[in-house]
C-alpha cells in the first residue's frame, strides 16, 4: 500500500538531488562537493584587498572542539593547517597565515565576546568561525543564538575583517539527539543578511556520507578518518575563498 | 478488513490525514534518511505537525464536545485530565526508551572527529537532575516535544470546550489573542538546560482551539468561504509561493532570486511560535483538501485509504510507537548500514509496523466488543476515538 508512495517520493528525491549541479572536485582527497555548497554570491573584499595589494592574508579560525584534532599530529592535520597549506599552494605569491583560537565547549556568546580581543591581537583579513554545535547541544534559545551571532559578526565587519560562518559537523550518529535544524537556520539567516559566506560543513559532510567518499557512522579511536576528513574541509574553504574574493584567474595570472 | 473502517458519523478524513501525519513524522524522525525528502515539510512552510494538532483538536472537542452535552462538564472534564495522564505516562515510556539508546550510542562511539558532538553525554553526568527535569517536562530530548505539548494543551481543554460550546466565536478570539499576546511579550515555558518549549503551548493551542472550533460548528460556517473560487486561488498561489521558497533552501544558488526585503520579511519562519506563515501554509493545504477530497470520497473506504486511516484512529499509540520506531531505525542504521537502501528498507518497514499494530488494535477492541470510532455505552472510548490530543 504505501510501496507506490515511497517509490513516488524517492523520484521526488532523486529529482531534487538532481537538480544539484555541477560538481567541483577537490585535488587529491576523493571528496567531491557539488557547486552549489561552496559557491555563493556573498563576496570577501577585504581579503581580495589584502591579497592583491598586500600580497598577505592573515586567517583566524575561532571554533570549539570540531576545528582541532587530538594527538600529537593534530595540529597540521587539523583543518586550520590544511587551509593553510592549500592556500599558500594555490597563491604562491601570497604570504599566508592561519592562526586559530579554539576553545572547547563554548557557546556562539562564549565565542562571540572574544572577538574584539581577536582583532587587536591578531588583525585579521578574514575571521572563520565556527560554531553552533554546543549551542544545539545545551538547546540554548535559537533567538539568544542569533543575536550572539549577529553581535560577534558586527563586531568583525567593524574592525575591518572579512567573515565566513562554519556551521555544525554532520554526525550521523548523534543525529537522532540533537536538533540542528533551528541553529542551522538561523546561521543561513544571519549569514543572508550580513552578506557573508557560510561554509555549510553539515551540508558538505552529509553529501560526503550520503555518497560513501567517508563512512561517517564508523566509530574508531584512529585519526585516519578525521585526519582526512579535515583535509578536505580545509581545501573547501581554500576553494570557497579564492571563489568569494575573486582571486582565481586573476591571481593565477598576477602569480606568474 | 474493508469492514474494520468505521463510519458510524465519522469524517474519515481525519482519519486518513491523521494517519498520514503519523508517517510523515515517523519518517522526518528518522536522521539522515532520505525518504524523508518526500515529506511535505520540504514543499512548504508547514509540516506533519500542523495537521497532528489540527486534528487532534478537531477529534477532541468532537468526542468530548458530545460527551459534555449528554453526561456534563464534570465528566468530560475527567476523562480530558484522564487522557492527558495517559499521554504523560506515555511520554516517560518514551523517554526510558531514548535513555537506552543513548547511553548504549554513548559508550559505542569513541570517534575523535566528534570531539564536540560528545558533549550531548554531559547530561548523562547528572541523572539526579536531568530524570527529575524530564518527569516535569522541562528536559525533553529532541523528537520528544510533541507530547508535551499535548498534555498542555489537554489541560487546559475543558474550560476551552466549555467556552466553546457556549461562545464559540468568543472562545476562538480568546484563542487568538494569546497567540497575539505570546508573541508580542515572547511568552513560553522555560526548558532544562535552558532556552524554551520548542512547540511553544501558548501559540500553538491557537490551531488546536482552531481545530476544535471547525468541529463544533465553525467548518460549516465557514464552508461558503472555503469553497469559493477567490480562495482556492488565493490557496494555491500562497502554496506555489512557498513551494518556490522551499526549493531556495535546498538549492541554494537560487536564493539568489529572493528579493532582500522579502527575506527580511519572512525569515526566520519561526516553528516554536507557530508562524503565521506556517499557519497560512496549513491553512491553504486544508482549503485545497477540502476542496478535492470529499467527505464522501469513495477511495476513503477502499483498501487503499485502509492503512493510514487505520494509524489514524489510534493516534496515540501510534505516534509513540513511531517515535520509538525512529529510534530503532536510527540505531539499525548506526549499527547495520546507513547506505541509501537501508534508509528506504527501515522506513517500509517502519510503517508497515504501524499498519500492523494499528490493525491489531483494532482487532482488539473488536474482540471486546467495541467498535473503533464509536464509543461503548459505559465509558466513552477516547483512545479509538481519536479523543486525544
Amino acid at each position: 500500500m504505501k510501496t507506490p508512495v515511497a517509490a513516488t517520493l524517492a523520484g521526488l528525491a532523486v529529482a531534487l538531488l538532481a537538480l544539484g549541479g555541477t560538481v567541483v572536485a577537490a585535488e587529491g582527497q576523493k571528496c567531491e562537493i557539488p557547486g552549489y555548497l561552496l559557491s555563493g554570491s556573498n563576496e570577501l573584499k577585504h581579503v581580495a584587498e589584502a591579497v592583491t595589494k598586500d600580497r598577505r592574508l592573515t586567517i583566524a579560525v575561532v571554533g570549539t572542539g570540531s576545528s582541532i584534532l587530538a594527538g600529537p599530529d593534530g595540529p597540521r592535520s587539523a583543518y586550520p593547517a590544511r587551509l593553510e597549506a592549500a592556500l599558500k599552494q594555490r597563491l604562491p605569491s601570497v604570504a599566508v597565515k592561519v592562526v586559530t583560537l579554539v576553545r572547547t565547549r563554548m557557546s556562539a556568546e562564549d565565542l562571540a565576546q572574544g572577538m574584539a580581543k581577536l582583532l587587536v591581537d591578531e588583525k585579521p583579513d578574514l575571521v572563520i568561525w565556527q560554531t553552533g554545535t554546543l549551542d544545539a547541544i545545551r538547546r540554548i534559545e535559537p533567538d539568544d543564538f542569533r543575536a550572539a551571532l549577529d553581535e560577534g559578526v558586527e563586531t568583525l565587519h567593524k574592525g575591518g575583517a572579512d567573515v565566513i560562518l562554519m556551521n555544525m559537523q554532520y554526525s550521523p550518529r548523534t543525529d537522532i539527539m540533537v536538533a540542528l535544524g533551528p541553529y542551522a537556520d538561523n546561521m543561513r539567516v544571519v549569514a543572508q543578511q550580513h552578506e557573508i559566506p557560510l561554509f555549510d560543513r553539515l551540508a558538505i559532510m552529509r553529501h560526503w556520507s550520503d555518497t560513501g567518499a567517508f563512512d561517517l557512522y564508523a566509530a574508531g579511536k584512529d585519526n585516519v578518518l578525521a585526519q582526512r576528513v579535515h583535509d578536505c574541509i580545509g581545501r573547501a574553504i581554500a576553494s570557497m575563498i579564492i571563489d568569494a574574493a575573486h582571486l582565481g584567474p586573476v591571481e593565477s595570472k598576477a602569480g606568474q | 478488513m474493508h469492514a474494520a473502517v468505521v463510519t458510524s458519523g465519522r469524517d474519515l478524513r481525519l482519519d486518513l490525514f491523521r494517519g498520514i501525519a503519523l508517517w510523515l513524522i515517523f519518517l522526518d524522525h528518522i536522521p539522515s534518511n532520505l525518504v524523508a525528502w518526500g515529506t511535505i515539510r520540504n514543499y512548504g512552510f508547514s509540516d506533519a505537525t500542523e495537521i497532528f494538532v489540527f486534528v487532534s483538536g478537531y477529534t477532541a472537542a468532537f468526542v468530548y464536545g458530545k460527551e459534555r452535552r449528554e453526561r456534563g462538564f464534570i465528566i468530560a472534564g475527567a476523562h480530558i485530565l484522564r487522557r492527558a495522564w495517559q499521554i504523560y505516562v506515555a511520554h516517560v515510556f518514551l523517554f526510558a526508551i531514548y535513555l537506552a539508546e543513548i547511553s548504549y550510542v554513548a559508550t559505542s562511539f569513541e570517534n575523535p572527529l566528534y570531539a564536540d558532538e560528545m558533549n550531548i553525554l554531559d547530561f548523562l553526568k547528572q541523572p539526579d537532575v536531568t530524570i527529575v527535569q524530564a518527569l516535569l517536562l522541562k528536559f525533553k530530548p529532541s523528537n520528544m516535544d510533541i507530547l508535551p505539548l499535548y498534555i498542555i494543551l489537554l489541560l487546559l481543554f475543558p474550560p476551552i470546550l466549555w467556552l466553546l460550546q457556549f461562545r464559540s466565536s468568543l472562545a476562538l478570539g480568546a484563542s487568538v489573542l494569546l497567540y497575539v499576546l505570546t508573541w508580542h511579550f515572547n511568552w513560553n515555558m522555560p526548558s532544562y538546560p535552558s532556552g524554551h518549549w520548542y512547540f511553544n503551548p501558548f501559540a500553538w493551542q491557537l490551531l488546536f482551539v482552531f481545530g476544535a472550533w471547525c468541529a463544533l460548528g465553525g467548518a460549516q460556517r465557514l464552508s461558503t468561504v472555503v469553497q469559493s473560487p477567490v480562495t482556492l486561488a488565493i490557496a494555491a498561489a500562497y502554496l506555489l509561493f512557498a513551494f518556490v521558497i522551499s526549493l531556495t533552501w535546498y538549492l541554494p544558488g537560487m536564493s539568489q532570486y529572493v528579493p532582500h526585503w522579502l527575506e527580511e520579511l519572512i525569515y526566520p519562519i519561526d516553528k516554536v511560535n507557530l508562524d503565521v506563515l506556517r499557519f497560512a501554509h496549513f491553512l491553504a493545504l486544508a482549503v485545497l483538501t477540502v476542496r478535492f477530497v470529499p467527505r464522501d470520497w469513495p477511495l476513503l473506504k477502499s483498501w487503499w485509504a485502509w492503512p493510514p486511516i487505520v494509524c489514524g484512529q489510534h493516534s496515540l499509540e501510534i505516534f509513540c510507537l513511531g517515535v520509538f520506531l525512529s529510534f530503532a531505525a536510527h540505531f539499525a542504521m548506526v549499527e547495520v548500514s546507513g547506505a541509501v537502501w537501508m534508509q528506504f528498507l527501515v522506513s517500509g518497514l517502519g510503517i508497515l509496523v504501524m499498519v500492523a499494530v494499528a490493525g491489531l488494535l483494532t482487532w482488539y477492541k473488536r474482540a471486546e466488543g467495541r467498535s473503533p470510532g464509536s464509543r461503548s455505552r459505559k465509558t466513552p472510548d477516547a483512545d479509538l476515538a481519536g479523543g486525544e490530543a
